[in-house]
């Protein structure tokens, strides 16, 4: 068992650090409905860690816990090895935490730029006024802001729609502008909400391929949910399971594979 | 045959044209690219260093004279330093389709025995990684973008910047070394080798001199006053000919600027912000260009449809007319002059063609009223007619003498003649040395005095001197009642409609022409979205009876313009289906640059030829598909096939008997 500050190299050659994040005995309840009931697991630097888990099973809540827009009634998120006290969501992004959300969330009629630049938003210092005027600070820190947000687009292909309302966008292509702006503020954890929902296959096969690269790239540690087994399979290290808000599993994709709870809850069980 | 002197000015080499343009247009931008959405630019001394870092560093990998270098990726400055810079070390660059599978790659890469390989990225990388096993002489990579490289294995892997570093820090060393054998180049040593994509069997390595190379694009610059002061935007596959000749070839021997997208889709946008005044496109570059506008012209407010149109039907008048310098009304030209203001001139802009002086087409036919349409606004479309034994030019269309039926004359420098059979056979000094390693398919195509066969069919007008192809020679057949089979006629006066895509016309020893049909999907699904038809895919879409009869309305109309010719009469389609997948050069269907495999398309699809010809209503197939990356699966459909009325053909052939 590995210790919470060992590291150690995956077969492909990653290094994965330390616990930067633990949830602790984690229960959340909305009045009598129980969405999270104490779970606890941790997610190392650097990993690829996926939360899976039928319809209803908490994955959302589980995700706005980690990101701090729930707060869960019992346990403790554990931020670098610190409890997390209550924030507002900036706050939460500059501790470096970015997501994306499982129903588009972006700026519709604003260009794929304007919504990436967004992203870098709260790395920005100088004054409305400053602003307004574009002089000195202001000048220099847009600059400085769409180069960041040039590289993301670079990397992330999407230079052909860079001047595109993104209302006119495909569902496939939104959903990599959603990345591109999560991925522009540099986050140090990037949270996924169903990357591949609704994508075909070559879409999954692109995102998958984006996914591990922003991990490669970056060094971003990803927490991702997902309920397409095969693509969590391939790309995670390792992969929470949840069930009607329980811990049903927690551990590699093999691990996973032939953990009987996880193919009950899955396949479903016959009652005879 | 005619051999001119070694070289002009002792230019016999590419690298040669460099170091001249280095000390002649130093500062003169030589290549651009955007990158980050910034147009970066490089003039003809940062490329000259840049290309001299690259051949030390090449030097230091242990490149040997004669090696086989392969280059594989996309229109990039890098790419084409790298060629440049493979010749000065004395190797033959070898450009490969990006677009081509592994198994295509490990085809050419074991033919040539390609000892390095220059790859643009982590893809194509992979695939040379995935068939390196097989390649007995392969060493090396360079990469250029390192992005998800990082943690390859690099013990043969290297990094196309630190190749260079390491040429940089070798200068005083290896420079001598290079130098030699930059002059060891001569008019005769070879300057690259370019594999044609096959219509039929295995690619073939053509080698290409410094002549074929330097000539062709001294006589074709001066044919067309070429200067320094273009712009091109590169955008063509790399290993193609024609992109060598006009990125390469052209641009080292004038000196203009090469410009490169920032990728494959942002095409278009980058075209409307270069806005090049030499421009190369295949006829299906410009269909699609045509039918994004009138897709959008349908979209657009009454008011601005009623002035498109009406100065559109202005322009077809007098529009060419102007162009070729003919005299035209002085009211028209006034009113020529008021459309270029309102419709012309914008429309120019949103194409990116405001700035184009001169324009080439070539490759398939052109439909006369794409052609027309383009050359109305005031551009200068022409035709050019050419292939990859030739050095690209073999016919061209000089100013003031453009048409949309023929190719034009003879090249600079090019002789013609037409065979008994009716095939069309060229000598120049742009023609090729010979298929590396293929003495026999050399011996078929080139005879000792020079001539080489074009395997196309045509004839030279008679007062114009102009060349006018018929069809592929070998396609050129006879049906089962001696009348002459010319699918590609037909084929192209069914792809002038925007519906049609691709079309294979069926026929050679039968008693009657049958047609594959490929709709195309941005101008069909336009269609179906303003007319309310719901369709869930590419297969649905092709088998809608409303497509079915629009397809079948085309079909008869070509008929009717099919029996006007006396000699074509007997190709009429008498039935034809809508395939149900498109065309495609990852299924082999295709080559890599879009031409018809007709043999292999008859043979894959057998079953839905057959039931072309014995009268079933429909038929049920199932297809096999190759995906982008490589795996297979199967498309299933049931295909309705339908007959076409003919124009009675009978009555004036015994007329005429």
């Amino acid at each position: 068992m590995l210790d919470s500050t060992d590291s150690y190299v995956t077969s492909d050659g990653r290094t994965i650090g330390g616990v930067v994040m633990e949830m602790k005995n984690i229960t959340l309840r909305f009045g009598g409905v129980v969405a999270i009931k104490d779970i606890s697991f941790d997610i190392r630097e650097g990993e690829i860690r996926a939360i899976i888990g039928p319809n209803g099973a908490g994955k959302s809540s589980m995700l706005n816990v980690i990101s701090g827009f729930y707060v869960p009634q019992e346990g403790q998120v554990m931020f670098h090895g610190k409890p997390r006290p209550q924030m507002k969501p900036y706050e939460v992004a500059q501790q470096g935490i970015a997501r994306t959300f499982q129903n588009i969330a972006l700026f519709e009629g604003m260009t794929v730029l304007d919504n990436v630049m967004t992203g870098r938003l709260n790395k920005m210092s100088s004054s409305l006024f400053a602003q307004a005027i574009w002089r000195g600070k202001a000048e220099q820190e847009e600059i400085e802001n769409r180069e960041k947000a040039e590289k993301i687009i670079d990397f992330l292909e999407i230079q052909h729609i860079r001047k595109t309302p993104v209302a006119r966008l495909p569902y496939g292509l939104k959903k990599r502008v959603e990345l591109a702006r999560a991925l522009v503020s540099e986050p140090s954890i990037l949270l996924l909400d169903e990357p591949m929902a609704g994508m075909n296959v070559e879409e999954k096969e692109d995102m998958s391929r984006f996914i591990l690269d922003v991990n490669d790239e970056f060094g971003a540690t990803i927490a991702l949910i997902e309920h397409d087994m095969g693509v969590v399979m391939d790309l995670s290290d390792r992969v929470v399971v949840m069930d009607y808000g329980k811990k049903i599993g927690d551990g590699t994709p093999n691990d996973i594979r032939n953990n009987q709870a996880v193919i009950d809850a899955y396949l479903g069980v016959a009652h005879d | 045959m005619t051999q001119t002197s070694e070289g002009v000015n002792g230019l016999t080499s590419v690298p040669a044209l460099l170091q001249r343009n280095a000390a002649e247009f130093g500062d003169k931008a030589a290549y651009r690219e955007k990158e980050l959405g910034i147009w970066q630019n490089w003039t003809w001394s940062e490329a000259a260093d840049e290309i001299d870092a690259l051949a030390l560093g090449l030097l230091t990998l242990g490149a040997a004279e004669g090696d086989f270098i392969a280059i594989i990726g996309r229109n990039r400055p890098y790419l084409y330093w790298a060629m440049v810079a493979v010749q000065s070390v004395g190797a033959v660059p070898v450009p490969l389709y990006s677009d081509a599978s592994a198994d295509e790659m490990a085809y050419v890469l074991e033919h040539c025995g390609a000892r390095f390989v220059i790859a643009a990225d982590q893809e194509q990388v992979d695939k040379v990684t995935d068939v390196q096993e097989d390649l007995s002489q392969f060493e090396q990579m360079i990469y250029l973008d390192p992005r998800g490289l990082r943690k390859y294995d690099h013990a043969n892997l290297h990094q196309f910047s630190k190749v260079q570093d390491a040429g940089r820090a070798a200068v005083g060393e290896l420079m001598p070394e290079l130098n030699r054998r930059r002059e060891a180049l001569n008019y005769d040593s070879t300057c690259v080798m370019l594999y044609t994509s096959g219509t039929t069997g295995k690619p073939k390595g053509v080698v290409l001199s410094n002549r074929n190379i330097i000539e062709t694009s001294r006589h074709s610059s001066e044919f067309d006053s070429l200067s320094a002061g273009e712009d091109i935007l590169a955008y063509l596959p790399m290993a193609w000919v024609g992109d060598f000749i006009f990125s390469l070839g052209q641009a080292y021997w004038t000196g203009f600027c090469v410009n490169c997208p920032e990728s494959v889709d942002t095409m278009m946008t980058d075209l409307r912000e270069i806005g090049p005044t030499y421009y190369f496109a295949p006829p299906r570059v410009f269909e699609t260009q045509l039918t994004t506008v009138m897709i959008r012209m349908e979209d657009a407010s009454p008011m601005k449809k009623r002035m498109f149109d009406y100065f559109m039907t202005h322009a077809k008048k007098v529009g060419p007319d102007i162009l070729d310098g003919n005299p035209v009304g002085g009211f028209d030209k006034l009113k020529y002059k008021l459309g270029d203001l309102l419709v012309y001139g914008p429309l120019k802009n949103t194409l990116g063609f405001s700035r184009v002086r001169i324009g080439y087409t070539a490759g398939e036919a052109i439909g006369p009223e794409i052609f027309d349409f383009y050359r109305s606004l005031g551009i200068n479309l022409k035709q050019l007619y050419g292939q990859t034994e030739a050095s690209v030019f073999i016919t061209q269309q000089p100013d003031g003498q453009v048409r949309s039926d023929t190719v034009g004359v003879p090249s600079p420098g090019v002789e013609l003649k037409i065979a008994e059979n009716g095939e069309v056979f060229y000598r120049s000094e742009g023609t090729f040395v010979e298929y590396y390693k293929n003495a026999e398919s050399t011996a078929d195509t080139k005879d000792p005095e020079g001539w080489v066969a074009t395997g196309d069919a045509g004839f030279i007008e008679e007062g114009t001197g102009h060349l006018r192809i018929i069809d592929r020679a070998k396609d050129v057949a006879n049906m089962s009642d001696g009348a002459l089979f010319a699918p590609k006629y037909v084929e192209n006066k069914l792809k002038f409609y925007p519906n049609i895509l691709e079309a294979v016309v069926f026929g050679a020893e039968r008693d009657r022409c049958t047609a594959f049909i490929n709709i195309d999907l941005t101008a069909v699904g336009n269609w179906a979205e303003r007319n309310n038809i719901a369709y869930a895919s590419y297969q649905e879409l092709a088998g809608h009876p409303r497509v079915l009869e629009t397809i079948q309305e085309h079909v008869e109309t070509v008929n009717k313009s099919v029996a006007e010719d006396p000699m074509l009469s007997g190709c009429q389609v008498h039935r034809f289906l809508v395939l149900h997948k498109q065309l495609d050069a990852d299924d082999g269907e295709l080559t890599r640059t879009l031409k018809v495999r007709r043999k292999i398309i008859g043979e894959k699809f057998e079953d839905l030829v057959n039931a072309l010809y014995d009268d079933s209503p429909e038929i049920y197939t199932e297809t096999e598909v190759t995906y982008e990356d490589g795996r297979k699966g199967t498309i299933s459909a049931t295909l309705e096939i339908r007959d076409a009325a003919v124009v009675p053909v009978t009555a004036s052939k015994i007329a005429a008997e």
